[in-house]
């Protein structure tokens, strides 16, 4: 089976304020469709290791395979391309642009690859947007919709170009209970019904139990 | 198409922020029209002073300097040639004034292609009379019709026309100041003697108004053939040749070469009125100056107001960058907005500047010194306008430039740990 991401004896370090070994020889893969949660003590580095895996931080030591490309030691305009195109973000806070209506908030990124004609990206987004039971509030400012509606809003925008896999850091974090079961249900069915690769960080026990497999980290090293 | 993304993202900065785009816009605007008004202003003025003097000189002046010689006789002397010599209170050379075979220069210069047009000039030098009065009066023998086209004489003539004074051999236009000092009105006869006491009798058919009240008093203008008559001279008889030039700037080669050529003395509009290039130069400097300084300001404003966006749009940045969008992407939104500001602001400047410079246009204008002028003179080059409008766009750029290169270097990583 193919890796959809693969990471090699990654090594980062913290330079500032003084010399600091976060992640430790970290080597795992994700195979396709597979829903991986990360989760251990704050300060463990997990976060950190996503931001490795995401391509946005590339000051660090070892090899990263997306797709069984490599990325390490690409160009940041490059990268910026790849995460455009393949790799889908779900953050704890939502991340919206506040002064754009939903539907332009979940069109950038495919109007950024710019493959498809407009018309056909904002006909993909709301499809997404119904998919995930929001279409109705596609006309509305982001600012102006609820944190649960925003956290789906941003999970339609991760699944705009169709990506290889979605990386979330802590996406129920900050939401209810409800709201963060309702949240889990749209990846597990991305997983399942889409074969999605999903990577999320999570301090949610119950969220990390229900996913295919959850890595432990604690001190900079898999446990 | 991307840059159409980028540029539907800086529109919707843009206009979510309407009050701070526009107090961004209207620095550039108020920058630029303040560079047109000026500009149109200054040079309009310049263009006026210059014509007061400029356009009524010829650019080329021939004539023969009464000068005493380069050469004393003695130094001639093979006798006294290893002597020192000293000779005081030396004369002028007894010369002639006319022109030597002035026809057959006039002819010659109407044949160069660099000459516009060639008049001939008779000066006379005698006295108004009125009563046992006498006034000073300098008299101008001037082919009529070649000055009007060459020099705008009618610009000048108050009152009568020149046509008048073209086919009249008995006729003078009058300095407007010696009229009013001899009481003489249009139609009246004038006594005039010449520097020998013969009186001629002139009919008046028309004033003189140069806008400078001592020319105005002894300056008057006749027939080149009564001018001719008043000196006792014949036809041939030509004090000043008067050349224009399709350029100015040519003038002090074109002296040079008549000078040698004709063993004559030529004097340029330059050397008769360096006071006037620099006057027009200063002015220009100064209009520079302001304008520039307008648009600094205006560009630390945009530059401000672009470094607060960045650090509230640090959220935004981060978004973008996780979502795909490369630093340059970035960067481009940024500097997008600042150019945008400068287009709308610059445009909305140059329709500022023109339209209150048509207002100052209007604005009445009576002054003596300038007979022709009747509102303030505006200049409606179409230069200034292009240059307002790239002047606001680099100005604007570089207003950008930094604030929009910071935008492409936050890390997005630092922005979303930090939440």
């Amino acid at each position: 089976m193919s890796k959809a991401l693969e990471a090699k004896n990654i090594n980062k370090y913290f330079r500032k304020p003084t010399e600091f070994h976060v992640l430790k020889d970290i080597s795992f893969g994700i195979d396709d469709g597979e829903f991986v949660s990360i989760m251990g003590k704050s300060g463990c580095g997990k976060s950190t290791l996503l931001y490795i895996l995401s391509t946005m931080d590339t000051d660090y030591e070892g090899e990263l395979y997306i797709n069984d490309e490599l990325l390490t030691s690409k160009t940041p305009d490059e990268l910026s391309m790849i995460r455009n195109e393949k790799i889908g973000f779900v953050f704890q806070f939502h991340y919206l642009l506040s002064e754009f209506s939903v539907l332009e908030n979940v069109m950038l990124p495919a109007k950024k690859l710019g493959i498809k004609s407009p018309e056909e990206i904002e006909h993909d987004a709301m499809t997404k947007l119904d998919l995930l039971g929001i279409k109705d509030q596609a006309l509305k400012l982001s600012s102006r919709i609820s944190g649960g509606q925003k956290q789906r809003v941003a999970i339609a925008r991760a699944l705009i170009n169709d990506p290889m896999i979605i990386m979330g850091d802590e996406p129920t974090g900050n939401l209810d209970s409800k709201n963060a079961d309702n949240v889990f249900d749209i990846f597990k069915s991305l997983s399942q019904d889409q074969g999605l690769s999903l990577l999320v960080v999570t301090h949610d026990t119950d969220f990390a139990e229900r996913t295919d497999r959850i890595i432990t980290m604690g001190d900079g090293r898999i446990l | 198409m991307k840059l159409g993304v980028i540029l539907s993202i800086s529109k919707t900065h843009l206009l979510s922020r309407k009050k701070q785009t526009a107090v961004a816009a209207l620095g550039v605007t108020f920058g630029i029209g303040a560079y047109v008004i000026m500009m149109s202003f200054m040079t309009g003025l310049n263009g006026l002073l210059d014509g007061l003097v400029l356009n009524r000189t010829p650019h080329v002046r021939l004539y023969n300097e009464i000068e005493p010689s380069e050469v004393q006789p003695i130094e001639k002397s093979a006798e006294y040639n290893q002597h020192k010599q000293m000779v005081q209170s030396v004369k002028p050379r007894q010369s002639q004034e006319r022109i030597h075979n002035a026809l057959a220069i006039m002819s010659f210069l109407k044949e160069e292609k660099n000459v516009r047009g060639v008049t001939p000039v008779v000066r006379a030098q005698g006295f108004y009379l009125a009563g046992s009065t006498r006034l000073n009066a300098s008299l101008q023998g001037v082919d009529v019709m070649k000055e009007v086209e060459l020099y705008n004489l009618d610009d000048y003539i108050v009152q009568g026309n020149p046509e008048s004074l073209a086919t009249n051999d008995n006729a003078i236009v009058l300095g407007k100041g010696a009229a009013e000092l001899l009481s003489i009105s249009v139609g009246d006869m004038v006594q005039i003697s010449n520097v020998t006491g013969e009186v001629f009798p002139l009919k008046v058919v028309g004033f003189y108004q140069s806008g400078l009240a001592d020319i105005d008093k002894v300056q008057s203008y006749v027939n080149l053939k009564t001018a001719q008559r008043l000196r006792g001279e014949s036809t041939h008889f030509i004090t000043d040749i008067n050349v224009k030039l399709h350029n100015m700037e040519d003038a002090p080669e074109v002296a040079g070469d008549l000078e040698k050529l004709f063993d004559i003395k030529a004097v340029t509009v330059q050397e008769a009125n360096a006071q006037f290039e620099t006057g027009s130069f200063i002015r220009n400097l100064i209009s520079y100056a302001v304008s520039i300084t307008l648009l600094i300001v205006a560009g630390f404003g945009i530059y401000n107001i672009l470094n607060m966006l960045i650090y509230e749009k640090m959220n935004d940045i981060a978004i973008l960058k996780a979502t795909g969008f490369s630093g340059r992407d970035v960067r481009m939104i940024f500097l997008s907005q600042a150019i945008l500001i400068g287009l709308i602001g610059g445009a909305l400047g140059l329709l500022l500047g023109y339209g209150v410079s048509l207002l100052i246009s209007h604005i009445p204008f009576d002054t003596e010194a300038l007979p022709t002028i009747k509102t303030y003179p505006i200049n409606f080059d179409p230069a200034f306008y292009v240059i307002g409008i790239v002047f606001a766009l680099i100005s604007t750029f570089f207003a950008g430039y930094l604030p929009s290169r910071k935008a492409q270097k936050i890390d997005p990583v630092e922005i979303i740990r930090g939440q």
